[in-house]
């Protein structure tokens, strides 16, 4: 007993000490694993910087050489004049804003619709909408493909859907299938249902019209909601490849992401003007998610806990 | 009272005027493809001549094609090394960057900035990292020693190439779920665990991971769907070489639909790698059911 007490009172003199000494030490193991992790995270980001800086006798030697003795821009010009890089550029923007005005208009809409009015088919039109999200993407490429061939009475097609060429090869055929999304109307809903519905109820009173009631009165408040999904669907606006790659013959329309895949596959050796346009293609979506990041994070964050 | 019902109905019509752009939408390029998928891969279309009804031909041809056999044979090595790794590596990293430490918000923005590039751009720069001779890697490797191989051009290493790159590419975003996830775990079943003497092993595996069911089960499924329809970086990086090792099923639909337009065995062949998506997303859900309940 008196052994013990006397154990007890030794261990609690020494405890500072070696508590201290552990925890400098988790601290310093903490920052060289985690350091050692970005940096291998960030590593490519600043060689295909560095590459493509170096002059082209630079970017080709052994060993590597970390720092380039002069910094060139002749890259860029390389980039932007072998191909029509500003064009590509223009291209996808005009793409992933117009996916994101009718994301946002149309899922916002819906959205509000599904979770503040009610209809009879508001559940079973929701939960179908819910169950689409699970199908693969691949189950719909060929048939999404005809349907835009054979859409009635455009791009010279008759009442039937034959003779034209519908919407193929017009950036219709890539803003149409993805104008309103199921995430997108889902996600809205979830955020609608957050705010109070008595706002609406006395707005009816008063007379107000009701898709003033969600244009005035609901749509403001939501925002934050209106950032984050914006952000996601110019991301995968800017970034989708497959689809745009199927629709799109015509060189003038091409995508950054087609226009990048066909320069490296093109001009396999020029890794300065390969990275160049890499980074162009990358810095729009650096850009927003530096100046937007709690919206990103807030997004992913729902998805997680709501998914 | 009768005011009340007027005053629903308007409310039913703005509501069904307001989802009607939507829905619309949603039949031309859910519904009607998905129904036209199982009609499809029983034709012959081709875009330019007439489409008959051929039974199950297509399915027949696709028993006997052993390109399409090897593709799927290829995106399973992929998954199989892919989805577990995918899991593990975010899982660790949230939990190490999960601590309250000064500076560990940089650190999560660093590890989440490669999920911002698009697949194409990311394959790009992988490709020059990847060179043999000039590559960064193995000039890494060459400091330690290592005779780094040809990463993209051998068939040993192609794979492991792609795997590494979407690896690169999607930890990031499954570790800010994680650590959502992470954040929802309450304390006191911590607090109550250490007093009773749970090692720190323990406490992992008997309170963070049961609580962290219901994300990895959304981190899993996302993986599954996305592995099994690679494609992109397979493009990009290998075009589904050196013979064939990275030929990816969606690779060949591509390639059999939009460059043969061979559309109708090309669907096929769609419904056949949709079928095991779902199998395995089926799979998945049992495995995350069965697991012991919480405490």
């Amino acid at each position: 007993m008196a052994q013990q007490t006397i154990s007890a009172a030794a261990a609690r003199r020494t405890r500072p000490a070696s508590v201290t000494a552990r925890k400098v030490l988790a601290s310093v193991v903490f920052y060289i694993v985690t350091i050692v992790i970005a940096v291998c995270m960030f590593l490519p980001f600043f060689w295909s910087l560095i590459t493509s800086f170096k002059p082209s006798d630079e970017i080709f030697s052994v060993p590597i050489s970390w720092l380039p003795s002069r910094i060139t821009f002749e890259h860029y010009k390389a980039a932007f004049t072998t191909v029509p890089f500003g064009l590509y550029f223009y291209n996808s923007f005009v793409l992933a804003a117009a996916g994101v005005l009718c994301n946002l208009f149309f899922g916002s809409l819906s959205g509000y619709a599904f979770a503040k009015l009610d209809f009879k088919l508001n559940k079973p039109l929701f939960r179908v909408l819910l169950a689409a999200m699970m199908i693969p993407g691949i189950v719909t490429m060929i048939p999404s493909f005809y349907v835009l061939k054979h859409f009635p009475l455009i791009g010279g097609n008759d009442l039937m859907g034959d003779g034209g060429n519908g919407f193929l090869n017009s950036f219709w055929g890539i803003i149409l299938p993805g104008a309103s999304g199921s995430f997108a109307v889902f996600f809205m809903r979830q955020f609608f249902l957050t705010l109070p519905s008595d706002m609406m109820e006395m707005a009816r009173i008063e007379g107000c019209p009701e898709f003033r009631i969600f244009w005035n009165i609901y749509l403001p408040l939501t925002k934050p909601a209106l950032a984050t999904l914006s952000i996601f669907t110019f991301q995968a606006g800017w970034n989708s490849f497959l689809w745009p790659m199927i629709i799109l013959n015509d060189p003038d329309k091409a995508t950054i992401q087609m226009g990048l895949q066909a320069f490296s596959y093109n001009y396999q050796t020029d890794y300065g003007p390969m990275m160049a346009g890499a980074l162009i293609a990358i810095l729009p979506i650096l850009i927003l998610f530096l100046l937007l990041q709690k919206y990103f994070v807030q997004g992913i964050a729902f998805t997680g806990t709501k998914g | 009272m009768s005011s009340m019902g007027k005053l629903n109905k308007h409310q039913a019509r703005t509501a069904y005027l307001f989802i009607t752009p939507t829905m619309l939408l949603f039949a031309a390029f859910t519904i009607i493809p998905v129904i036209m998928a199982l009609y499809l891969s029983f034709t012959n279309y081709d875009v330019v001549s007439r489409m008959d009804f051929v039974k199950f031909d297509n399915y027949k041809r696709l028993l006997q094609d052993d390109l399409f056999w090897t593709t799927f044979k290829n995106v399973a090595f992929y998954s199989v090394i892919f989805i577990p790794l995918n899991i593990l590596i975010s899982l660790l990293l949230a939990m190490l960057l999960n601590f309250r430490r000064f500076g560990v918000k940089l650190f999560r923005t660093m590890n989440y900035l490669p999920t911002l590039t698009s697949a194409v751009a990311a394959a790009t720069v992988w490709i020059w990292l990847l060179h043999p001779e000039f590559g960064l890697v193995n000039n890494l490797l060459s400091y330690v020693g290592i005779t780094g191989p040809a990463w993209l051009a051998q068939t040993e290493t192609a794979m492991f190439s792609i795997i590494m790159v979407t690896l690169w590419q999607s930890v990031g975003s499954n570790m800010v779920i994680y650590i959502a996830g992470l954040q929802g775990v309450p304390d006191y079943l911590y607090e109550s665990a250490k007093l009773d003497g749970a090692t720190a092993f323990d406490r992992f595996r008997y309170i963070t991971w049961p609580q962290l069911r219901p994300t990895t089960f959304l981190v899993s499924t996302m993986s599954i769907i996305g592995a099994l329809q690679l494609f992109d970086q397979a493009f990009v990086l290998t075009q589904g070489g050196p013979g064939n090792v990275t030929k990816t099923p969606v690779y060949l639909i591509y390639q059999q639909g939009f460059n043969q337009l061979q559309m109708g065995y090309a669907s096929a062949q769609a419904f056949v790698l949709a079928l095991a998506i779902l199998i395995f997303s089926l799979i998945n859900m049992r495995l995350s059911k069965s697991e012991e309940p919480i405490v």
